[in-house]
């Protein structure tokens, strides 16, 4: 799509009229062609076989928010790809971590980011994080048709929360209904094990390194019992990513640190294959 | 039935850019220089909130003078331009030459057509390159011209006489600080040649620094730092990240 549809070359009138800050609402307005809710599936016959993402993680410490994912994408047995990235950035202080149909939901993240940059743009303010989940979770309800047939997107939503100074999760099932989580939560294939990890591992005043450990712990237990998700492939150096929130923003392990607490993990689990024990009672 | 009067077509354009003209000259200007690190936009303005001087774009930024109706529109137009372009193709895909064609395509459009009144204002559109020679720097008047730019630049009320100061006292690889000065004097000189002294609640000040790590080079430069840059001597350093500097917001 060009701007230039008429023949003058000047902006069309829908660019000049004042309206909506929502990149999305301009979309719909102006080329409605270009936003994935407006697209119709042909009835699918039986599964079709599309790249998926799988495990999402979060944990929340004073000061801030971690999110993490693994590398994995597949495509029934396949694994369609090992390095895939599947947390990324949604703004400065906050980030989006998905599992689901991978092209779809990459695309997602694209609009979101956007969605939230172009707010900031029109209105020269940040929307709060409230309304930074709020907005997903209506991106999230346009897909359902998708879901529906196959082709959900359910991601992981964290921020670092400006006015009440602490970190904050955001979890969503395929209708768009949102759920704030407190201290952890996990999304996709291998979240039932991540929980199950974290749940036994989490507490309430950890430290941002010990947060990060945690959640490498946790993708690592997903993979241990869930195929879909990937482990830390030391051979190949692929490592989850790793981010963390704070109050001074968005920041993304380097692939030295990951593999540093990836290393550590490894070591002490060539002792023990099952990882740390908790107390029994 | 009444016979119109015949007015020429050269009467008819030139009543119309005086129109517009005077329009844009009651208003306060707006300068923009090129320093070591990017470029740097100042603005007389008093307001908070009502911008002169906005973000468009990664590298992109946007400065106007004249009917504050008029050029809001316009920078929604642009905001609304180059993210459905960034969104199509890539971020790397939209670019101040882009975003100039089609703002000079709409204001000429405008300017040209009996129907419409012309729009009283003047604009310019930047982009930070990766070295100084890269940097672009666009004026476009009401008329739906392109003037490309180079050093500094003024538009609005006084920008002839801005203008020619600017001229004589820029000079390449100034810092944030040095330029932020001569944009500084150059603003406070009046048409009737008084001088002002403008202080740092008196100006908006925001620039696009290429050193800066984000993707986003816009940065405004608020409060503490500004006055502080104000102050500086010309040594001093030309950092706008440095996070204890920064106004609590």
């Amino acid at each position: 799509m060009e701007a230039n549809t008429r023949s003058t070359g000047r902006l069309p009138a829908a660019f000049l009229t004042p309206g909506s800050s929502s990149f999305i609402d301009f979309l719909g307005e102006h080329s409605p062609d270009l936003l994935p809710r407006n697209r119709s599936l042909p009835p699918l016959q039986g599964a079709v076989e599309i790249p998926h993402g799988t495990t999402i993680v979060a944990a929340t410490f004073p000061g801030g928010v971690i999110l993490a994912g693994d590398r994995r994408a597949t495509m029934g047995n396949i694994i369609a790809q090992r390095d895939i990235e599947k947390v990324f950035p949604a703004d400065e202080y906050s980030a989006v971590g998905i599992a689901g149909t991978a092209g779809l939901a990459v695309e997602m993240v694209r609009l979101f980011q956007l969605e939230l940059e172009h707010y900031e743009k029109i209105e020269g303010a940040v929307l709060s994080l409230e309304g930074k989940a709020n907005r997903l979770s209506t991106m999230i309800r346009g897909n359902l048709g998708m879901a529906l047939q196959g082709l959900a997107v359910v991601p992981l939503f964290a921020g670092y929360d400006v006015d009440r100074e602490k970190g904050r999760i955001f979890s969503y099932d395929v209708t768009g209904g949102r759920s704030e989580e407190h201290g952890f939560a996990s999304t996709g294939s291998g979240s039932v094990f991540a929980r199950g990890s974290m749940k036994k591992l989490y507490r309430k005043d950890l430290t941002e390194d010990q947060a990060i450990t945690l959640v490498v712990q946790a993708l690592y237990d997903a993979a241990d019992d869930d195929s879909a998700t990937g482990g830390p492939d030391l051979a190949r150096r692929i490592y989850p990513i790793v981010t963390v929130i704070t109050d001074e923003g968005f920041r993304r392990l380097t692939e030295d640190e990951s593999s540093d607490v990836v290393r550590a993990i490894h070591e002490r689990r060539l002792e023990q294959p099952d990882g740390p024990r908790a107390e029994l009672l | 039935m009444s016979t119109p009067f015949y007015v020429s077509p050269q009467q008819a354009m030139a009543d119309r850019a005086e129109y517009a003209r005077k329009g844009i000259a009651r208003g306060r200007s707006v300068v923009v220089l090129q320093y070591t690190d990017g470029i740097v936009f100042v603005a007389e303005n008093p307001s908070r909130a009502l911008h002169k001087v906005s973000e468009i774009y990664d590298r992109i930024a946007f400065a106007a003078v004249g009917k504050y109706n008029e050029f809001e529109n316009l920078r929604i137009g642009g905001v609304r331009y180059a993210d459905l372009r960034g969104y199509t193709y890539d971020r790397e895909d939209v670019t101040a030459r882009g975003l100039a064609n089609v703002y000079a395509q709409t204001l000429g459009t405008i300017f040209s057509s009996v129907g419409e009144k012309p729009y009283e204002v003047e604009l310019i559109v930047a982009e930070v390159g990766a070295a100084a020679e890269d940097d672009q720097i666009y004026r476009l008047p009401h008329d739906g011209s392109i003037v490309d730019e180079h050093g500094a630049v003024a538009v609005g009320g006084n920008s002839d006489s801005i203008g020619a100061y600017l001229d004589q006292r820029h000079r390449d690889g100034m810092t944030l600080a040095e330029a932020l000065k001569l944009a500084a004097e150059s603003l406070g000189r009046d048409s009737n040649g008084g001088e002002r002294t403008l202080t740092a609640e008196q100006l908006e000040v925001a620039v696009l620094d290429r050193t800066r790590p984000q993707q986003r080079k816009f940065k405004r430069i608020l409060g503490r730092q500004l006055a502080r840059l104000l102050e500086a001597d010309s040594a001093a350093t030309t950092k706008t990240d440095d996070p204890s500097d920064e106004e609590e917001e």
